[in-house]
């Protein structure tokens, strides 16, 4: 059985339908953390520092927060929200009472926290071009970029969820793995600058440094072949990781 | 035939849920499949709208094998689930709408029917009202009205009513009555014998995940016990001397600890003898008509006749 969009749409308008609720007690404090980075980091350390590869700090951190936005605007939704429902609410057990399928409610949720990425990451850059911080053209293409990093954390986000037996363990999520990939994927510091060649490669497999290098290449408006490959990274391990949630889901809901 | 399973097993891992099932459910009825808690009711239902395989053995609903079909399936079904699904911050209206569009109903279709289903279960009065402030029989008749929102023909009901205080009970069964009135099937699994016998046409009676009985509960009354009861307290080496030199024909005994059950054509010369045998001591008798909580005693049971 393959994806039935408008089936997939319903799934999405459920969680929007809950958001439209929530929305405004849901987006500050996740809107409001990049901001309070971009503050302290980037204004308030950043006067300590003249320049970052090239540029000022702060025009060196706004790029890669954008993507840290979107990270998290996905991210919540795809571990804690969808925990809920699979395990308490069992919403998942009364959709597939209906025409849905397993891989509709897979397609509608996935496209729900890109949804959210999209809200955060957009909101973040309206804040950013507030500031000035937004060279116009160039950093456009962040918008594109924003639903693919959104992708890409709701894919890892979902299989976490689909393969953990306690709520409690997104602790460890949050804090050994989203916490270390925002302080070490090229957002505040250049990776290139600060670490030797052979730990230079164990780091292109964190996730978070890929769209940050999109994003910082997008805002600059200077291009080179590595982001190919970042590109090829985030559609590449997305796609991979939602072929495995794709089996997680049919192996939960159905039996 | 609405449903037909056909020696329908289902394991999981080395534990038989369903054992070599077959049903038939017709269209227009109303259909009770009783059995006590894990007897693979649950199972069974999961089965025949496709969300669990069976292990062996074939599932058809309206004439659609479920394996091949399952949207199909389930666009013509409802399913009220034994827990109740709702969105708690969202109100009865929202949460309707959210359901119906499941199955793609669109504007202007859509409002029509979640009115049509406010009415008939009698949500109007708390539609505005966030569900996490409703009571629990009120968040049940919208579990149901959910269920009914694509029209289904054939209305699957897991335990509709446990839980629930006798008033919503009583609501909710002249509901499903007007239902299937109105033509639609009902499946429906239950552990109380009175909403079977209250609601459906026909019950099959499941234990171990096998059907050990099946037919119209007052059929199943008859040809397994009696139309009356008699039942009181009595320890059990005092019974064969209380009914000693009854000249009565007694249909069944069963017993449940001190509890003894006798069933037979006509009560009231065995209360006689009993009370002749008491000699004035006035022992607490209950005579009843027999109902179907006793045939499933009698076939699920202890009996005191050891199986007999």
């Amino acid at each position: 059985m393959s994806v039935s969009l408008p089936h997939a749409l319903s799934v999405w308008r459920r969680n929007a339908s809950m958001y439209r609720r929530t929305w405004k007690w849901n987006i500050l404090p996740n809107f409001f953390e990049p901001v309070l980075y971009l503050l302290s980091i980037g204004i308030g350390v950043g006067a300590y520092i003249t320049e970052m590869s090239g540029t000022s700090y702060i025009a060196f951190l706004a790029p890669a927060l954008v993507c840290v936005a979107a990270m998290n605007g996905a991210s919540f939704e795809v571990t804690y929200n969808i925990f809920v429902r699979l395990t308490f609410e069992k919403a998942y057990d009364a959709m597939l009472t209906t025409p849905i399928e397993p891989d509709d409610v897979l397609a509608g949720e996935i496209l729900w926290a890109v949804t959210r990425a999209c809200i955060y990451g957009t909101c973040f850059y309206i804040v950013l071009a507030f500031f000035g911080l937004t060279p116009f053209p160039s950093s456009l293409l962040v918008f594109p970029l924003i639903p693919l990093a959104g992708l890409l954390f709701a894919a890892i986000g979902i299989v976490f969820s689909l393969k953990i037996p306690h709520i409690e363990l997104f602790s460890f999520y949050y804090t050994l793995f989203l916490t270390p990939l925002f302080l070490f994927s090229d957002v505040f510091f250049p990776l290139k600058e600060r670490l030797s060649e052979p730990w230079l490669w164990v780091a292109e497999a964190l996730p978070l440094l890929h769209p940050v290098r999109l994003a910082r290449a997008a805002f600059r408006g200077n291009f080179s072949p590595i982001l190919l490959w970042d590109f090829a990274y985030l559609v590449g391990v997305s796609m991979l990781l939602l072929v495995w949630a794709r089996r997680g889901v049919r192996q939960r809901l159905t039996n | 035939m609405i449903v037909q399973l056909r020696a329908v097993s289902k394991s999981f891992g080395s534990r038989l849920a369903v054992d070599n099932l077959s049903l038939d459910v017709p269209a227009g009825i109303c259909f009770g499949l009783l059995g006590p808690n894990g007897a693979g009711k649950t199972t069974a239902l999961r089965m025949i709208y496709g969300v669990t395989r069976p292990s062996s053995g074939t599932v058809r609903v309206f004439g659609i094998d479920i394996a091949r079909d399952p949207r199909a399936v389930r666009a013509r079904l409802g399913v009220t689930l034994q827990q109740n699904v709702l969105i708690e911050a969202l109100s009865p209206k929202e949460n309707l709408r959210v359901f119906g569009r499941y199955h793609l109903l669109s504007e202007p279709e859509l409002s029509r029917r979640i009115d049509e289903v406010i009415d008939f279960l009698e949500l109007r009065s708390h539609a505005h009202l966030p569900v996490r402030q409703l009571s629990g029989g009120f968040q049940r008749r919208l579990a149901i009205a959910l269920s009914l929102m694509n029209r289904p023909e054939l209305l699957i009901l897991d335990e509709p009513t446990t839980g629930l205080d006798p008033a919503v009970r009583l609501a909710l069964w002249s509901r499903v009555r007007d239902l299937r009135a109105g033509g639609t099937t009902v499946l429906l699994t239950t552990h109380y014998m009175d909403e079977a016998q209250r609601l459906c046409d026909r019950v099959a009676i499941i234990s171990g995940g096998k059907v050990i009985e099946q037919g119209a509960p007052a059929n199943l009354i008859v040809s397994h016990l009696a139309p009356e009861t008699v039942e009181f307290d009595c320890a059990s080496g005092e019974e064969a001397a209380l009914l000693s030199g009854l000249s009565l024909p007694l249909r069944r005994r069963l017993r449940v600890g001190r509890r003894v059950m006798i069933y037979l054509e006509n009560a009231a010369p065995l209360i006689d003898h009993i009370r002749h045998r008491d000699q004035g001591d006035r022992r607490a008798m209950v005579a009843r008509p027999t109902n179907l909580e006793d045939v499933f005693l009698a076939l699920t049971g202890a009996s005191l006749e050891g199986g007999q």
